[in-house]
């Protein structure tokens, strides 16, 4: 217990993980709060990264958590700049009113 | 031994009750505070494990331009966020039930889970030691050599996502006062004033 490996990253990383799904789920109407849960989910993939890249003694997993990093910032940075022109075009964000393309 | 593994349960369980408050606060403001609570934490659980410059590398972009980035959409947008928590609980037990089972999952597979023996010698960087090259060293010997390409793929993909925010967010208003700088250079003496003779006693 007092032991602090692999697994307890793992199990943090999860948890972390199903709490971003929850999320999405829970907050279906405010995309706002969906961008911010999907925040949390790619931190989780970035403490499973880095924490196989320590145990496995291996630098990769931290370059590529750098990368997944470098592609959050991107893809919050598009999806708010969405919201904002969406905001401005209809006055409103609510998921449910978003069907202009049918999908 | 004692103090990383306080500090590890530490880190891990206020980086979880944030995590929670994040999907359940009130107020979206609470909640993107609350995810900064959730980086910060989740860094320092990366310093613990000893790969501290992705630790600062997640303060830095994500406290320092993410979250606040989310703090000022949140707060421009004038929406009335308590029309969009109805049905909050409709969702809930599917929204948990879905959750549960994920979790439950993910947990039995790192409960279950052994390194192969083989992966020791599949290491493509073996991390060198600590006492001779830092983190930070060992990590820019290998991403500006082997990885370079990656590299600069994610500044491209940086440099989009900048200039695509720009151009979808600026807008050219009608009506506004603006300075036109190369207006008033282009500026002649023939086009500004108008010399009239004037006839004495007529008038204009």
């Amino acid at each position: 217990m007092l032991e602090i490996g692999l697994p307890h990253y793992l199990s943090v990383a999860a948890i972390l993980f199903s709490l971003g799904i929850f999320g999405i789920f829970l907050n279906r109407k405010n995309v706002i709060i969906i961008l911010m849960s999907i925040e949390l989910i790619l931190l989780a993939v970035n403490i499973n990264l880095v924490a196989f890249s320590v145990h496995l003694q291996d630098l990769t997993g931290q370059i590529f958590a750098m990368l997944v990093l470098t592609v959050a910032a991107a893809e919050a940075a598009i999806g708010l700049a969405i919201i904002v022109v969406y905001f401005r075009n209809r006055g409103t964000i609510a998921v449910e009113d978003i069907n202009l393309m049918k999908g | 031994m004692i103090i990383q593994a306080l500090s590890f349960y530490l880190f891990a369980f206020v980086a979880v009750a944030a995590a929670v408050m994040v999907i359940s606060a009130r107020n979206p403001v609470h909640s993107v505070l609350f995810l900064i609570l959730t980086f910060f934490n989740a860094a320092g659980l990366f310093v613990l494990i000893g790969a501290e410059f992705i630790a600062m590398i997640l303060v830095v972009v994500y406290v320092g331009a993410v979250a606040v980035l989310f703090l000022f959409v949140v707060m421009m947008l004038d929406i009335s966020f308590v029309e969009m928590r109805q049905g909050f609980l409709q969702y809930l037990p599917i929204g948990g039930l879905v959750g549960i089972v994920l979790l439950a999952e993910l947990l039995v597979i790192v409960g279950g889970w052994v390194v192969a023996p083989v992966t020791e010698g599949l290491r493509t960087f073996p991390v060198p030691p600590i006492d001779q090259v830092t983190n930070t060293h060992a990590i820019g010997m290998v991403l500006y050599t082997d990885y370079i390409y990656l590299f600069q793929g994610a500044g491209m993909v940086l440099l989009v996502a900048m200039i695509g925010a720009i151009v979808l967010t600026l807008r050219a208003r009608p009506g506004v006062q603006k300075q036109k700088i190369s207006d008033q250079i282009n500026r002649h003496p023939e086009d500004a004033i108008e010399i009239k003779k004037i006839q004495p006693g007529s008038g204009i």
